[in-house]
């Protein structure tokens, strides 16, 4: 009987944070980052042309922290402030739900069970799985992969992926991209399985690398915001359409993408 | 949390499994490796002390990932290849083996000079002595402190979630991305890891009242 007690302190700490997330989502995104004038994004950190920390000044660089800064003016004018939180796959939908960014712009496509619990704005970007390899390896694409190791990253939805087209594929996860990097390099896998964007800046940094058998996935990438944000959601949507209306969409991947050999950037052209 | 652990069930057991296996592993090999370090670093001999103290200074002051990454990424670049398992459950051992040689250096050393230096008036020799007389009592006193870094080394164990070693910690990063429960993944986990460790440390207790 007596041991029943401590479990009673630990419910109580559960409950409180279940209370702290509902009353989050009660407020509207929209009028809090007008009130402060700074919208607060979720981006990646360890992923070249995305979101990467450039060592020489501890800043975020990538295309989809330059499209956070876009869509930040044009949702609070040319004043407004983007702040930067550096997530992984696997923190960032946390930390949208419990409210220390507020919105996520990392590499993230929209899928049905995502959308059960956050809301997507339109796609912004387009990506597809595929498959990197070291240059002298054997594997030409992601159907060779059975009975190898794969390398992916952990809440990304590149795993479940590959489970249905190579299903005996042993498949391990790592805790963020730059781990799996290394583990690829170290010979714990045969292949890195995620979007081609990624691999692309994978393959910039790491020569003797390459993106192989193209893709075998369509990953629409969309920023996510909580669930009933419907007036933040609606600028964010309008933000994305006007910036490819007026091309400052197709200047930003021909910025990030047009010198990534192998990469045929101009498809992803939107107007 | 419930429905967490019945619809997981398989995986959570897979996870169990694997921590279980670690930590015994570990737990064997850190006992023996952390005694042997331990009696270096009493012994007459300068050369035995000075390679005892290093060992266990260098290993008891680098974080354990730090250690489980090494085997993980640089011994298969250059050694041989080990996975995350393997990795994960050497760097354990060896992290462990440093405390462990700690806790029992202090056993031996608690234990009276006196008692060295009757056995040794007996006619024992120098390694009978410690054998038969000064470690059983040195364990005895250990014990406590013992069980400590053994219920460290089942919770450390979770280092081998950050080399795909499969462990429980493992299973709840991957059940808490694909279900977004992160709370009740967590919790379940948490529930496990006490399902290990509290049987553990009452042992433990029932060994030192035992002996004592």
């Amino acid at each position: 009987m007596k041991k029943k007690f401590w479990l009673l302190p630990l419910l109580a700490c559960v409950l409180m944070l279940t209370g702290c997330g509902k009353s989050l989502s009660d407020q509207s995104v929209l009028d809090n980052v007008k009130e402060s004038n700074t919208i607060t994004w979720g981006v990646k950190g360890d992923v070249k042309l995305f979101g990467l920390i450039d060592v020489r000044d501890g800043q975020q660089k990538g295309f989809d922290v330059d499209m956070a800064k876009a869509i930040t003016k044009r949702i609070l004018g040319p004043k407004g402030k983007a702040e930067f939180v550096t997530t992984t796959s696997q923190s960032r939908i946390p930390l949208l739900k419990n409210g220390n960014v507020d919105a996520i712009i990392a590499t993230m496509t929209i899928t049905p069970e995502r959308k059960k619990i956050i809301s997507f704005s339109h796609s912004y970007f387009d990506a597809g799985q595929s498959i990197l390899v070291a240059k002298n390896s054997s594997i030409k694409s992601a159907k060779d992969l059975n009975g190898k190791t794969v390398i992916g990253v952990v809440g990304a939805n590149s795993v479940e992926n590959i489970k249905k087209i190579a299903p005996r594929a042993k498949v391990i996860e790592l805790q963020d991209y730059a781990q799996a990097m290394n583990a690829l390099k170290s010979g714990q896998g045969d292949a890195l399985t995620t979007d081609n964007g990624i691999l692309f800046g994978l393959a910039v940094q790491n020569p003797g690398y390459e993106v192989r058998g193209g893709t075998f996935t369509v990953e629409p990438y969309g920023v996510a915001v909580n669930k009933g944000q419907t007036g933040f959601t609606k600028a964010v949507d309008k933000a994305v359409l006007e910036m490819q209306h007026d091309g400052e969409y197709n200047r930003l991947i021909k910025k990030w993408f047009g010198d990534v050999p192998g990469f045929k950037y101009k498809e992803l052209y939107r107007r | 949390m419930i429905d967490i652990f019945t619809k997981f069930s398989g995986q959570l057991f897979v996870g169990l499994g694997w921590t279980i296996l670690s930590s015994v592993i570990a737990l064997f090999f850190s006992l023996i490796i952390g005694t042997v370090f331990a009696i270096m670093e009493v012994v007459p001999s300068k050369i035995a002390r000075f390679i005892g103290r290093a060992y266990v200074e260098i290993l008891r002051n680098i974080p354990l990932l730090v250690i489980t990454m090494f085997f993980y990424l640089v011994i298969p670049k250059y050694v041989m290849k080990i996975n995350g398992f393997t990795a994960g459950t050497i760097g354990l051992t060896l992290y462990t083996s440093a405390f462990i040689a700690e806790t029992i250096r202090s056993g031996i050393q608690s234990v009276s000079g006196g008692q060295m230096e009757g056995a040794r008036s007996t006619g024992m020799t120098y390694w009978q002595a410690m054998r038969y007389i000064i470690l059983p009592q040195a364990f005895k006193i250990v014990i406590p402190p013992l069980g400590n870094q053994f219920v460290n080394l089942v919770k450390n164990s979770s280092v081998l979630a950050f080399v795909a070693g499969f462990d429980l910690m493992y299973q709840a990063n991957s059940i808490a991305s694909t279900t977004f429960d992160q709370i009740n993944s967590y919790l379940v986990v948490g529930v496990l890891y006490l399902i290990i460790t509290l049987p553990l440390s009452y042992y433990m207790q029932y060994l030192e009242k035992k002996l004592a």
